[in-house]
């Protein structure tokens, strides 16, 4: 059970009719028009984000934790402006709700490079909280949490404290102007001292005005700091809980299997043998394919494999080649889908010159934890507990599949063995659902097989790119990127039931917007036709576009005959991103490389946050070997620098699995690879030590859960190509070379 | 006929099919969800538990083999009020991202320190590439290796 789960079975010390009154005010009218979620529950309710009940203070983090780290920064964000000391922070995920809607994602959406920060291109991405407002996304993805909530929930945490300070004024009849905060307790110029708990009651009832000041960053006490983080006690002990550990009452074991062809019917089915085994107790039709429900897990995934199936063929090209031959068909004027830089006149300036055509293929996610889900419907009511990115979308698609009112549908958000994008998908919900309104008072735990999770993803996409360009005077002189590649944005929202008219952003993210002053530059998107499913995989388009790009940028260079950092810092037009390769150099002492290796150096500004990153290479007999990475980041602002370091490496760790073995390839219309042992992820002994800068420009907030994968696979591209003069267009790598 | 080992320190019976695999008579039969399920072939590691102290991949044990021997899990290894020298030193190098390869590691982790109490970085690579991280805490995982050491050296 979640930490709001357990609030709600709790007897309290402070009286429960007066916390079921707990009223939303303050900062809180900022979110109208959507109820405050935990009103009518248990504690008092300060605000959305602070409940305290008897047994102190819960902050409501409500964004996915699958490691990133969100809860724990997001808490902090709280009990900073709170004054509450961070051994007394205690975190929720809380219940889905519009209240939490994520305004910052949609600004990531808008047609104008990070970089741009003038008038339109601002009004437009705060435009865009607007529709994040009122549709009450409650998502977690695009690096846009923290961002998100800055200002929200600092806001929150002053104004629950400031109605504690007005609760203990009245209570104790002094100015509240004498009084302080500190240990989680309200302080009277006497020492009298009361406690958050004990003033929770009349807090809730005071009226507050909307605005509350917030504390000066040079005032901070938590946030800028690395916190221990809240989860991390759980996770090194086995107590941590994800979907998977849930047992309920009665509660049955349940797998899927269904059409390897993605997206396509079931014909037919033979479960006689399945049926037949000791402790499988049903089969039953799920979208696509069927469940298997069993008295434990083990037993449905022996029992789905003894099914005998009759599958409709897929309705996309069924193999790789034909695949590859489709995007590679997709460059083709009807096929442009956006050329948002077109600076100067490519054509006349890159031909003749050099060319060339970089492929990149589908990924899986591969989350450590299969995709997982549980639900129980019963009394006309239907509970779901799951893993999700986004859980705001879980109640209407379960609407739709039961007819069951939205209200009836209570969705509990589970921390995830990874994400990655993956989790944003409803699959494993629909299919969790199918079954738990097929046994009405059954509790049902539903975990993929690890094969089914590798070969019912939604990829990412397999793409192509087409470069032209030209060196003078050891500058670009023009570059030409062309970019066929299917729409993410379009699969995505398709499966959701939302139609996206338009040019989508992600076939050129992390190419048309990086700021490099190439006299002639072209990025033109193509649109290749849907086909394999695909999704959102972290830093979604920039993860291949970066690969694109900065190989085509090194090349040049080499061309030029002039070194590759020098050669981006010379071309550079963005002061923070120029710092990150400054320190990046810095870190690794470029050009200084020790005897018998080489480096590559690879940059990304993705997210709005600037990344650059080295990798260093040395081959060995059993193959290329990793010896060094330096990564250097600018973040705007570091709100906790452990867990910033966590994921730039960690982002570049994901990237450079992908980079050297990742690959999902299909025949017959189904994926190939099955398990870790040919999906295979870097292992500790590949794993080079990482050094971490991290730079604070110090304007804006910024996300990193994604910036850090895109520039791996470039970098160790280019440092193949420093050590070996082998030029590796094709990923993954270890098709073209050995690694050890 | 229940199969009779020793868990945790304790006698455990269970009446399961002995071709189950330890995982899932954990997790589905007792009930114990520190170990997790991974990927059921033994390449991720996430399984890992000790039996009669050596770290094995629980997915690949058949409950039917463990017979009178003794089976250590991370519940087993520390507690959250009383963490084992291993799981403090994870927790001082915040390893822990996803969470969910940590009971695995650990396991493996501890495994290796009672064999190997001053491991190389070639020991931790040989004895620690056989548990998968998609979250990427490598470089946490060797440092709080290491330090697991110290900590192991001076009790």
């Amino acid at each position: 059970m979640s930490r709001f789960g357990k609030i709600a079975r709790r007897t309290f010390l402070i009286g429960s009719a007066a916390i079921a009154g707990g009223v939303a005010f303050g900062w809180y009218s900022y979110a109208k028009p959507h109820a405050n979620p935990l009103k009518g529950g248990p504690g008092a309710a300060l605000t959305p984000y602070v409940l305290i009940d008897a047994d102190g203070v819960t902050i409501i983090t409500p964004r996915a934790e699958m490691g990133q780290g969100v809860h724990t920064t997001l808490a902090a964000l709280v009990a900073e402006e709170l004054d509450l000391p961070w051994d007394q922070v205690r975190v929720a995920h809380g219940p889905a709700s519009p209240a939490y809607f994520n305004a910052g994602i949609l600004r990531e959406g808008v047609p104008f490079a990070p970089t741009d920060t003038g008038w339109l291109a601002e009004t437009m991405r705060d435009a865009m909280q607007v529709p994040g407002k009122f549709l009450g996304f409650q998502i977690t993805g695009g690096s846009s949490s923290t961002l998100d909530a800055y200002d929200k929930m600092r806001g929150a945490g002053a104004v629950a404290r400031q109605a504690l300070i007005r609760a203990a004024a009245r209570r104790l009849g002094v100015e509240e102007a004498d009084l302080s905060t500190g240990g989680g307790a309200v302080i009277a110029p006497d020492g009298t001292r009361l406690t958050y708990i004990e003033l929770a009651v009349d807090a809730a009832a005071v009226d507050l005005p909307a605005a509350p000041a917030l504390k000066p960053r040079a005032n901070w006490t938590l946030l800028g700091k690395s916190q221990p983080r809240t989860d991390m006690r759980a996770k090194v002990t086995g107590t941590a809980q994800y979907t998977g550990d849930l047992r309920l009452p009665g509660m049955k074991y349940a797998t899927v299997k269904t059409n390897p062809a993605l997206g396509a019917d079931m014909i037919s089915f033979d479960a006689t043998a399945a049926l037949a085994m000791p402790g499988v107790e049903h089969v039953l039709p799920v979208p696509g394919g069927v469940a298997v429900i069993a008295t434990n897990t083990w037993t449905a995934f022996q029992a789905a494999e003894a099914i005998i199936f009759d599958w409709a063929p897929a309705a996309y090209p069924a193999d790789t080649a034909a695949q590859l031959a489709m995007t590679a068909a997709s460059f083709t004027p009807d096929r442009q889908d956006s050329r948002n830089r077109d600076d100067g006149d490519v054509d006349a300036f890159a031909t003749p010159g050099f060319t060339a055509e970089y492929a990149v293929p589908y990924l899986a996610h591969a989350t450590m934890e299969p995709m997982t889900a549980a639900a129980w419907l019963q009394d006309g009511k239907l509970d779901i507990w799951t893993g999700t990115q986004l859980p705001t979308q879980i109640a209407p698609e379960a609407a739709n599949l039961t007819g069951l009112p939205p209200e009836a549908i209570a969705v509990h958000t589970q921390q995830m063995g990874g994400g990655f994008g993956r989790r944003a998908e409803m699959d494993y919900v629909r299919q969790v659902v199918a079954i738990a309104s097929a046994l009405p008072g059954t509790p049902i735990l539903l975990t993929w097989s690890r094969e089914e999770d590798m070969t019912h993803d939604a990829y990412r996409p397999l793409a192509m790119a087409r470069v032209k360009g030209s060196v003078a005077d050891g500058k670009i002189s023009a570059l030409d990127l062309s970019v066929a590649c299917p729409s993410v944005i379009g699969s995505q929202l398709g499966r959701l039931g939302y139609s996206v008219p338009g040019p989508d952003s992600t076939i050129v993210q992390g190419a048309w917007d990086q700021p490099y002053a190439f006299p002639n530059y072209r990025v033109t998107g193509y649109k290749v036709p849907f086909g394999v499913p695909i999704g959102s995989w972290r830093s979604v388009g920039n993860s291949q576009n970066a690969f694109f790009h900065e190989s085509a940028v090194d090349e040049l260079a080499h061309l030029a005959g002039v070194d590759p950092l020098d050669f981006r810092l010379s071309q550079m037009a963005h002061d923070p991103s120029r710092r990150v390769l400054q320190a990046v150099a810095e870190l690794c002492d470029w050009p200084n490389t020790p005897a018998g290796r080489a480096r590559g150096i690879a940059y990304c500004l993705s997210f709005s946050v600037p990344v650059a990153q080295v990798i260093e290479v040395e081959q060995t007999e059993a193959g290329i070997r990793m010896t060094n990475a330096w990564v250097a980041a600018d973040v705007g602002i570091a709100l906790d620098p452990s867990i910033i370091e966590a994921q730039l490496q960690g982002g570049m760790i994901y990237g450079l699995s992908a980079a050297i073995s990742g690959e999902i390839t299909f025949v017959n219309g189904a994926a190939e690879q099955l398990n870790f042992w040919d999906y295979e992820p870097l292992r500790l002994s590949q794993c080079p030590p990482i050094a971490v800068r991290v730079l604070e420009s110090g304007d804006t907030l910024r996300g990193i859960g994604e910036p850090g994968t895109p520039p791996a696979a470039p970098a160790l591209a280019n440092a193949i190509f420093a050590l070996t003069g082998q030029r590796i267009r094709t990923l993954p790598l270890k098709k073209s070379i050995s690694f050890a | 006929m229940p199969i009779q080992f020793t868990l945790n320190g304790a006698p455990a019976s269970l009446d399961l099919p002995p071709e189950m695999p330890l995982l899932w008579a954990l997790r589905d039969g007792m009930n114990l969800t520190g170990t997790k399920y991974g990927c059921g072939v033994a390449a991720c590691g996430a399984c890992t538990v000790h039996l009669d102290g050596l770290a094995v991949r629980s997915c690949q044990t058949l409950l039917g083999d463990i017979e009178g021997l003794s089976v250590t899990t991370i519940e087993g290894l520390g507690t959250p009020t009383a963490l084992h020298a291993v799981q403090a030193a994870w927790e001082a190098a915040q390893v822990a991202q996803c969470g969910y390869c940590q009971s695995g590691q650990i396991m493996q982790a501890a495994s290796l320190l009672a064999q190997t109490p001053t491991p190389s970085d070639a020991d931790i690579d040989e004895a620690m590439s056989g548990n998968l991280c998609r979250c990427g805490t490598y470089p946490r995982i060797r440092a709080a290796v290491h330090d697991a050491a110290r900590r192991l050296q001076e009790v």
